[in-house]
This record gives structure tokens, C-alpha cells and sequence, in this order.
């Protein structure tokens, strides 16, 4: 029996590639490290990142396929990649120092995070749900280890199991949603899925109905929107705190890009079915998550918390679906990496070996203690509440231009509600640090300076600010990016 | 084939369900083997003989001995009872259950349920050219690129053992106590 060998077209995947191959480099440099410190591994995983950042930015505008249609190098997947890039650079930047003041001598740490950020590369590039499924399970596998990296502290193992298991049984969900609409349209390519749906009889399958609501829960269930994301808090805060940095921007970016190509791409026809309900999750989800934020007196848990929310405003752009709409998700997304993971890298300076410094009243009077840094933490949290000048309000106005635009009138005021809503707890923050004195128990040194924080701190900074002020670069580009989406509808 | 059919869908679900309800580990992991030997007939009947060897051979052989392994080895204790009691919580969700339950029946009682699309590799097509072929050819030509990228998810599980499970806990990793 002769057959063709299909074309192996490795510049569709090349960023991946670098990515999964410079993991591998990483994994043996780790063996050769005798002891000392992890940092040449993160230089050299730096370097990966950016090759693979280049290698994305020169593909831009080719859009050619591989593999026999089943991944996509079109510019959303470059684009998204670059986001992805830009996200685990900032997170290696902030782990160096963390790394040392918790004595994680691990070189596995950086190779976990490549490998994650080349499933995150594969999920945003696939055209078709075994891939989508693989990328996912690598990132979600690297994500459970990387949790549970802390062994000697209980609430790291706590957070690896229950994202373990969590996200095991979320995979069962998504997996079974795949296998139903397989078995309704016969193909898993999302295209053809999408061209399956053409015919009206196809339409009233139950299957896809199914399929479209099994897939619906276990997205949800990655992405923690409400109400499946009793997970993200324990976790979040179990896990070491570079960790969390990266998990509250990375996964959630790569899933809402595959989330895009399965609902835009595959299940794009159907979009007046599924649009009301994203609009009910993202209701809840920001909801649930600024209310709850208000509550927290830990910041890594209202970090957890306020991520929840920025991902309902995301869901909130998915409803619309309009070019517009997408392009803002992708906008949003870069600006949530830099006000996030800026934040974190404060905690990561201000903390000691002895002490995490993660309640507010650690954080009395720190902006005298600090002036840079309580006025660095000010503008993320500005953004964060999304008050002009900061890339946090453009991405929100856009996002409400585009639900408003569309005409879902009520879930933009559910969405200005709660940033209003948000402001509580990102204020508070700032309050804590300016108006009231300091005491025994708050921070009173100025945090040693370390050079990898002062870069990623700087970075972000730029960032949120520099798409606050001149957003038009990165918003073209971003709708430009959406619009090479083959809509099915 | 019907008669089969329905015997051992009977079987697999008696015992994916009594591995619920069975009290000894022990024979939790054999009336799982159970179930899954019960999967292999039913893959047969579809005329899917390679998939139905691979999951006698790899999860009613392999991985439910290694099940059996660990449960011996951990050697459990006295059983510990979590008394159940119907709270609010429990309440909705067997709410939702029962109605996620009458929205299935409905779903597949509906007659349009029953006429799927044909896939590529219909029944007599894969007769003719041998599901292991088929698989192999497909596993070589379509589907190259998920089969490669899963040694890289094998790997990650790999390193995640070695890491986790290992390494001897030391004085790292104390901050935060």
C-alpha cells in the first residue's frame, strides 16, 4: 500500500518549535548546572523567547497552513503569540529574584514555562480541535507542576492538586464536547465545521447543541469564569507568586484565543445561540469577581479575584463578536499582561525570604518608603480600574464601545457598574499606601534593588502607559489581526 | 449484536457504578477493569478492532495493574465515611443533574439523533482497507503533527514526576511560614 507522506511545512509552526526545542536545551543546560544559581538558564530562555517573538513578528501578513490545514500561521495566531512572548519574558524577568528569595534552585522552572508557552503557541495556531486539545493539555500539565514547585510549603501542594484535579476533570468536559460535535459534522477541523453548519438540517442536530454546550463548560472551566472558577483563589494563592503572575495572564490569553477560533471559526454560524450565553457568564463572571474582590484582605487573593473579573470584561467583547470586538480581546489582553504582571513584580520586591508581604497593612505607608514604587503601583491600579491615560481604560472603551455598538445595551451597564464596583478594592490599595502611617509591622525598608524587577517594572510601566496614550498602533493592528478570522457566519 | 451490545453496555455500567459504591478499594480497581473490558467489546461490535485490543491491553492490562500496585503499596487504612446530608449545595446540583438528566433522554430519544453524517472511514471502508492500516496511515499523514506534539506533553508529565516526586524536600521552598 503506498500512500503520500504529507508535506512537513515547519515554518507554520516555527515559534512553537523554538519554543518546545530551547525547553529541551534548557532541560539538558539544568543537567549540566553543578550548583549555584539558576539565573544563566533564565537568560538563555529569555533569548528562546525573543527568537521566538522574532520569528512570529517576520511571519506577520503570510497566513499559510501546515500539516494538512491543521494549524495556521495567519497574523491572530502571530499576534497572540506575540502577546504570549511579551507575558512569559516579563515572568522569567520577575521568577530571577523570586527564585532566590524562596531557594527554588529548580532550572526545571524555565524549561516548564517554554513548554508551557508553546502549548499556548500551538492553541492559539490550530485550526482543528485534537490540536487545540494537545496545546491545552500541555500548558494545563506545566501549569499544575509549576504550582506545586514550593515543595516544603502546604498551600503550594494544595494548589497543584486542586488545579490537578480541577483541570483534569474540566478536560473530561472539553474533551467530551470535541467528541460530540465530531460525531455531529464527522470532521474536526474547524473550517469544515463551520461549512457543516451551512446545511439547515445539521443545524437542529442535537449533538452540536451538545457538543457547542460541553465545550462552553470546560472553556470555563480554563479560563475560571463564573460559575466555574472555585478553583482560581486556593490556587492563585498556593502557588509561588511568579507563578500566579504568569498563570493569571498567559493560559487565560491562550484560552481565549482558542476560544475565538472554535466559536468564530467553527461554531461562528451559530453565534445567536451562544452569544446570550457568554453574555450571562460574563455578567456573573465580572460580577462575582469584583464583589468578592472587596472582601479579600490577602492581595494575591484579590489579585485572583480581580483577574476573574478582567476575564468577564474580555467574555463581555466575545458576545459581539464583531471585528471590533475580537480586536479588542486582543488589545485587552496585552494591556491585562503588563498592569498584572507590573503589580505582581512590586510583591515580588517588596518581599522578603522571612515574609511575603501580601496583606494591605503590609503595605502601610509605603509610598513614602518607596516613592517609585508606591507611584508605579498607583498608575497599575489605574489602569486596572481603567481610568483614562492608562491602556487599562482604552481597552475597556473599547470593549463597551464594541457590546454597545451591537446593541447589548444592558451588559455594557453591567460592565461600567462594575468597574465602579472595582475601584473599592483597587483604591483601597492606594489609600493603604499614602494616607495612613506606618507601623511596626508594615514595610519600612526600601527593597534592595534587583535588576531583573527594575526592568520588568519599568517595562509594564512603559506598556500600560504607552498604549493609554498612543493606543492606535496596537489597536489597528490588533482588529487588522482579527479580520483574517474566517467568520462563518 | 444487539443482545451483545446490550449486555455488555449493562456490564460497563454496573461497573463504572460500582466503583462508586464498592467500599474496598481493591475491588473498586477490578470492577473498573471490568468496565473497561465491557468498552473493549462494545469497540469491537463497531467493528474498531485495533482500538479495542489497545484498550484491553493498555488500560484493563497496564494501567489498572499499576492501580492495584499503588493501592497495595499505600496499604489503606480503615475506611474514613464522609456522612452524607442533603444541604443547599446539594440540593441544586441534584436539581440541575435531574434536569441535565431529562434534557439527554430528550436529546437522544429524538429521532434526528440517530442519523449522523457518515465520517471519512465508514464501517465497510475500513473492512476493506484494515483499521490498523487506516490508523497508521492516518497517525503518519493527517494527524503527524498532534502525534509528534504529544511526545512533548509526555515529556512535560516526565519532568513534572521527576520534579515533584523525586527530589528529596530539603530547606527550599520555606518562605511564606
Amino acid at each position: 500500500m503506498t500512500f503520500q507522506l504529507t508535506q512537513i511545512d515547519f515554518q507554520t509552526i516555527l515559534p512553537s518549535m523554538i519554543m518546545f526545542g530551547m525547553g529541551m536545551v534548557v532541560l539538558l543546560l539544568e543537567t549540566l548546572r553543578r550548583s549555584g544559581s539558576t539565573t544563566p538558564l533564565a537568560v538563555v530562555s529569555l533569548l528562546s523567547l525573543a527568537a521566538a517573538g522574532y520569528a512570529s513578528a517576520v511571519q506577520l501578513g503570510w497566513g499559510g497552513q501546515g500539516f494538512s490545514g491543521s494549524v495556521i500561521a495567519d497574523d491572530f495566531s502571530l499576534a497572540f503569540n506575540l502577546v504570549f512572548v511579551t507575558a512569559t519574558a516579563l515572568v522569567i524577568l520577575i521568577s530571577i529574584p523570586y527564585l532566590e528569595k524562596s531557594g527554588l534552585k529548580y532550572g526545571e522552572y524555565y524549561a516548564l514555562l517554554l513548554f508551557a508557552t508553546g502549548g499556548m503557541m500551538v492553541m492559539g495556531s490550530s485550526l482543528d480541535l485534537l490540536m487545540i486539545f494537545v496545546g491545552l493539555e500541555i500548558l494545563s500539565i506545566s501549569s499544575y507542576i509549576l504550582c506545586g514547585m514550593l515543595r516544603a510549603d502546604v498551600r503550594s501542594n494544595e494548589s497543584a492538586m486542586k488545579y490537578f484535579l480541577l483541570g483534569a476533570f474540566a478536560t473530561g468536559f472539553l474533551l467530551y464536547g470535541m467528541v460530540m460535535i465530531y460525531g455531529a459534522t464527522g470532521t474536526i477541523h474547524l473550517r469544515k465545521i463551520g461549512a457543516a453548519l451551512a446545511q439547515p438540517e445539521m443545524y437542529s442536530n442535537p449533538y452540536i447543541w451538545f457538543g457547542m454546550g460541553l465545550l462552553i463548560v470546560g472553556f470555563g472551566f480554563k479560563l475560571a469564569l463564573a460559575p466555574f472558577h472555585m478553583w482560581t483563589p486556593d490556587v492563585y494563592e498556593g502557588a509561588p507568586t511568579a507563578v500566579t503572575a504568569f498563570l493569571s495572564v498567559g493560559p487565560k490569553a491562550a484560552g481565549f484565543a482558542a476560544l475565538i477560533r472554535v466559536m468564530i471559526e467553527g461554531l461562528g454560524r451559530m453565534h445567536n445561540e451562544w452569544d446570550m450565553v457568554f453574555w450571562v457568564l460574563a455578567a456573573l463572571t465580572m460580577t462575582l469577581g469584583n464583589v468578592v474582590a472587596i472582601q479579600q484582605n490577602n492581595i494575591k487573593r484579590m489579585l485572583a479575584y480581580s483577574s476573574i473579573a478582567h476575564a468577564g470584561y474580555i467574555l463581555a467583547a466575545l458576545v459581539v463578536a464583531t471585528e471590533e470586538g475580537l480586536g479588542a480581546i486582543l488589545f485587552y489582553s496585552l494591556v491585562y499582561v503588563f498592569m498584572n504582571i507590573g503589580v505582581f513584580a512590586i510583591l515580588i520586591l517588596a518581599a522578603t525570604p522571612k515574609n511575603e508581604r501580601l496583606t494591605f497593612d503590609d503595605y502601610k505607608g509605603f509610598g513614602y518608603v518607596s516613592p517609585l514604587l508606591g507611584l508605579a503601583m498607583f498608575v497599575f491600579m489605574l489602569s486596572m480600574m481603567g481610568i483614562p491615560l492608562t491602556g487599562g481604560f482604552v481597552g475597556k472603551f473599547q470593549i463597551f464601545k464594541a457590546v454597545v455598538d451591537q446593541g447589548y445595551i444592558w451588559l455594557a451597564i453591567v460592565g461600567v457598574l462594575n468597574s465602579v464596583v472595582s475601584v473599592y478594592y483597587y483604591l483601597r490599595i492606594v489609600v493603604v499606601m499614602y494616607m495612613q502611617p506606618q507601623d511596626s509591622k508594615s514595610i519600612n525598608e526600601k527593597p534592595a534593588f534587583s535588576l531583573p524587577l527594575a526592568v520588568a517594572i519599568t517595562a509594564s510601566l512603559a506598556g500600560v502607559v504607552f498604549l493609554g496614550i498612543l493606543p492606535a498602533g496596537w489597536m489597528e493592528f490588533s482588529s487588522h489581526s482579527v479580520s483574517v478570522l474566517v467568520a462563518s457566519f | 449484536m444487539n443482545i451483545l451490545f446490550y449486555l455488555f453496555a449493562v456490564l460497563a455500567v454496573l461497573g463504572a457504578s460500582s466503583v462508586l459504591y464498592m467500599r474496598n478499594p481493591v475491588y473498586c480497581t477490578l470492577s473498573l477493569v471490568g468496565a473497561f473490558f465491557s468498552l473493549g467489546v462494545i469497540y469491537v461490535l463497531l467493528n474498531s478492532e485495533f482500538i479495542a485490543t489497545v484498550q484491553v491491553l493498555v488500560y484493563a492490562g497496564a494501567i489498572m495493574v499499576l492501580f492495584l500496585f499503588v493501592i497495595m503499596l499505600l496499604n489503606v487504612e480503615t475506611e474514613k465515611r464522609f456522612p452524607f446530608r442533603w444541604r443547599p449545595p446539594q440540593v441544586i446540583g441534584a436539581v440541575l443533574a435531574g434536569v441535565i438528566f431529562v434534557q439527554l433522554v430528550g436529546l437522544f430519544a429524538n429521532p434526528r439523533s440517530q442519523t449522523g453524517p457518515l465520517a471519512d472511514y465508514p464501517a465497510d471502508r475500513l473492512a476493506r482497507e484494515g483499521t490498523v492500516e487506516t490508523i497508521g496511515q492516518l497517525l503518519f499523514t493527517d494527524y503527524v503533527l498532534p502525534f509528534e506534539v504529544i511526545s512533548v506533553l509526555l515529556l512535560v508529565a516526565i519532568i513534572g514526576a521527576v520534579v515533584l516526586a523525586k527530589r528529596r524536600v530539603k530547606n527550599e521552598g520555606t518562605e511564606g511560614q
